[in-house]
């Protein structure tokens, strides 16, 4: 089965060559239908490949298929290959498993739009890309995946164009895309540039791995650090996160299937791929784990006060990305990726509820006007209940055991402040979650009377994805829970034979075992730190309902009111709702000073690059006038003046050609007179 | 006794009359005549010479104006007569189409 693998990214290929050829000819059942069934061949494709990878012994457990050769300088080769590993079937079936799900969704949510088979070209080329990102195996396919799905993110985002804020959403999320992707570039051609010279011609991840060891421990920093600006752009980092908000002008699943579940993993995958790498420069591991738990705190603190549903959600995405991070960076790369997993699943789902929910409120994403909901979106408020509970820690669902795995790795690898401020961040991350439940979804509604009239449960097509997304998000933490399994959690396992590089085979578990005497204080420990984060999350939620559940508010001191808080704190509140003016801040320092430069450019241009163009017209056109005026006056003056005199002359002349025979005769004769006459005279 | 000098004299008596009658008649019929009068004045003169001076190449010369004489009268009257049906007239001063 693996020798097909190339199948699984080809089927969404595929399916957005059909619908983007010829789907504005098919009908949208079609078009759906076709878009699905690529991505549900897709999944099962990967299934199997799954199921065939573990019944094999755990180091047989690296294949790489090659499908075609693309291009060939020297002894410079690049193939089209695919390396199907224990991380790159994980992936691949969040991939097709998630946008499988998302696909059926958009069959009802997008129903209504007259562009609905371009959504669904979209949406196949989207995972075509995502495919060939997480497949490839070596860096250039995975660089096309890279650039492919910043595309079809920049289309989907203005996939609205008529409307003005989704076209600037669009360009926004390119263009700041594009800062990060000119880092990873740099970092690519610094990586090959360095093993050709040690002379290591190939660009496999298996050949590069087995080199990077001899490569100069500086370079190695300078090329990690220059792959994580390229993560930070396309997972939204701080200080290039600024897109991913923007982004939710696009539509909703896109929303959940780009900006939540696959795409902005990316980079994390990117890393945890790169882990022989990484794991090489400490430093740049501090970097991203700084970075990353920076992010969590300060996209949560934006997410504790913001109106739009998608908006929170679009923070909570960025943070929890932070979280991953923060994971990758302390060489956690099991756990980052585990979270990566469960968060394709929650927050796929949290997007796709909010969907279902503004579907319902015929397309109102401000919270303020929503509330009560709960009556009338039965499935919908359940499943999204469900998400906030897995994504604010509460076991056993699945968020909890990733974000816990995540903090204890920190904390057993003695990053004590990433644990505390990450333990923060759970708690603000929970606060904000059911700051949103309760506003949507409990209390009296505060929607207008035609509004309220036209709420209803969205179809059958956009439940049954909720629902199993749901069962995902209750479920996904039985892949990471500990000690189900000897020696690591069962995730561990599977993905240990890809982070051998990073020296975590072994996994603390086993590390742990090997000094029975501390065993015993390790486990107590880490239930310990795990009855905290527990404890932070119920906190969080506790506090979200004393400010926003009706029946609990009674029990609030009177200043735990959202007005009132609002009021005390207003410049706090004001800093936090206007996010940290950092758009104003990168319009100030970065946009507006390139917008004065180009304003420069344009003057320079028109005055100076036009003036000099003109004036060649106007020196060209003088000169035409006067060779005109030559032509016209001293040429065809002498021409003319030649004819006139022909012509005077020739009226002169012709008086003598009478026509009249006699005339002629009479010239004639008189000739022969005169000559005869000369000659008998004897001259 | 007639000497060469009186067919001379009779020779130029024609060929002035023949002249005459192409430059002063209006009528192209009777230019034509003329016409027909200078030729046979020179062939009174050539028939003269060949006779006086008893080389036959005179007499055979006549013989050839004759004859081309006779074809060139044939060619004259079909324009002629073409020239009338154009015009519907003979008169040479009105036939002045070459007029500059």
């Amino acid at each position: 089965m693996i020798e097909y693998v190339w199948l699984v990214p080809l089927l969404p290929l595929i399916g957005a060559i059909i619908n983007g050829v010829f789907g504005s000819r098919l009908s949208k059942t079609t078009v759906g239908v076709i878009a699905s069934v690529m991505m549900g061949v897709s999944f099962v494709i990967a299934c199997s490949i799954f199921v065939k990878i573990i019944s094999l012994p755990a180091d047989e457990r690296s294949f790489v298929v090659s499908v075609y050769n693309w291009m060939t300088s020297g002894s410079f080769s690049v193939d089209i290959n695919f390396l199907v590993d224990p991380l790159s079937t994980l992936m691949i079936l969040v991939v097709t498993g998630v946008g499988f799900l998302i696909h059926i969704y958009s069959t009802g949510y997008m129903h209504h739009d007259k562009a609905f088979w371009r959504f669904f070209a979209y949406l196949n080329l989207f995972v075509f890309f995502m495919l060939m990102l997480v497949l490839g195996g070596n860096y250039l396919v995975m660089f096309l995946g890279w650039e492919g799905v910043g595309l079809c993110s920049y289309l989907l985002i203005g996939f609205w164009y008529e409307k003005k804020s989704a076209g600037d959403a669009g360009k926004k999320a390119f263009v700041v895309n594009r800062v990060g992707d000119f880092g990873f570039i740099l970092g690519l051609f610094l990586l090959f540039w360095t093993l050709s010279d040690m002379g290591i011609s190939s660009l496999n991840y298996n050949e590069v791995f087995s080199h990077v060891g001899s490569i100069d421990p500086a370079t190695i920093t300078i090329i990690t650090l220059l792959l994580f600006v390229g993560a930070c752009g396309k997972s939204a980092q701080f200080p290039l996160y600024v897109w991913l908000p923007d982004a939710m002008e696009g539509p909703t699943p896109v929303s959940a299937l780009i900006h939540a579940a696959t795409m902005v993993t990316a980079g994390v995958y990117m890393v945890a791929r790169n882990n022989a790498l990484f794991s090489l420069s400490p430093f740049t591991g501090e970097v991203v784990a700084t970075v990353g738990i920076f992010t969590a705190l300060f996209a949560a603190s934006i997410g504790l006060v913001q109106n739009d549903i998608k908006k929170v959600l679009a923070y909570s995405t960025v943070s929890q990305l932070g979280y991953m991070f923060a994971a990758v960076g302390v060489g956690a790369y099991t756990a980052g990726v585990f979270h990566l997993m469960t968060h394709a699943f929650f927050k796929g789902l949290l997007f796709l509820g909010s969907g279902s929910v503004i579907h319902a409120m015929s397309g109102e994403q401000d919270m303020r006007k929503m509330g009560g909901l709960h009556k009338h979106l039965k499935f919908t408020s359940t499943t999204f209940i469900i998400g906030a509970i897995a994504i604010a820690g509460i076991p056993p669902l699945a968020g909890f055991w990733s974000k816990d795995e995540i903090l204890w790795e920190a904390f057993s690898k003695g990053h004590i402040i990433i644990w505390i401020v990450g333990l923060i961040t759970a708690g603000m991350t929970a606060f904000y979650m059911f700051r949103q439940v309760f506003m949507t979804f409990t209390g009296a509604c505060r929607a207008d009377e035609h509004t309220k009239h036209h709420i209803h449960e969205s179809p059958k097509s956009m439940t049954v994805p909720l629902i199993v997304l749901a069962a995902l998000a209750i479920t996904g933490g039985v892949f990471g829970m500990p000690y189900i399994s000897e020696g690591g959690t069962l995730l561990h396992h599977f993905l240990s034979p890809v982070f051998t590089h990073a020296g975590e085979a072994a996994g603390h578990a086993v590390a742990a075992a090997s000094h029975a005497s501390d065993a015993d204080a390790h486990l107590m420990l880490e239930r310990i730190l795990m009855a905290v984060s527990v404890c932070v999350g119920v906190l969080g939620i506790f506090l979200a309902s004393l400010m926003y559940y009706e029946p609990m508010k009674k029990y609030a001191p009177a200043f735990w009111n959202a007005d009132v808080m609002g009021k005390k704190f207003a410049g706090l509140y004001n800093l936090l709702y206007n996010k940290w003016y950092v758009d104003e801040i990168y319009d100030a320092v970065i946009v507006n000073p390139i917008k004065r430069v180009c304003d420069r450019c344009l003057s320079f241009d028109l005055g100076v690059i036009d003036g000099i163009v003109n004036g060649a017209g106007w020196l060209t056109r003088f000169s035409a006038w006067l060779s005109h005026k030559f032509d016209i006056y001293i040429i065809d003056g002498v021409v003319n003046s030649f004819a006139t005199f022909v012509a005077f002359d020739a009226r002169a002349l012709k008086r003598l050609q009478t026509g009249q025979l006699q005339n002629y005769a009479m010239v004639f004769v008189l000739g022969l007179v005169i000559i005869i006459g000369g000659y008998i005279l004897g001259y | 006794m007639l000497t060469l000098t009186h067919y001379l004299i009779l020779s130029f008596i024609l060929f002035a009359i023949g002249v005459a009658g192409v430059m002063l008649r209006r009528n192209i019929i009777i230019v034509l005549m003329s016409l027909e009068l200078i030729f046979n004045s020179v062939n009174i003169s050539l028939a003269a010479f060949s006779y006086f001076l008893r080389s036959l190449n005179g007499t055979v010369f006549v013989i050839f104006n004759i004859t081309v004489a006779a074809a060139e009268v044939a060619i004259g009257l079909a324009i002629l007569v073409t020239v009338y049906r154009a015009r519907r007239t003979v008169n040479v001063d009105e036939i002045d189409e070459l007029r500059g």
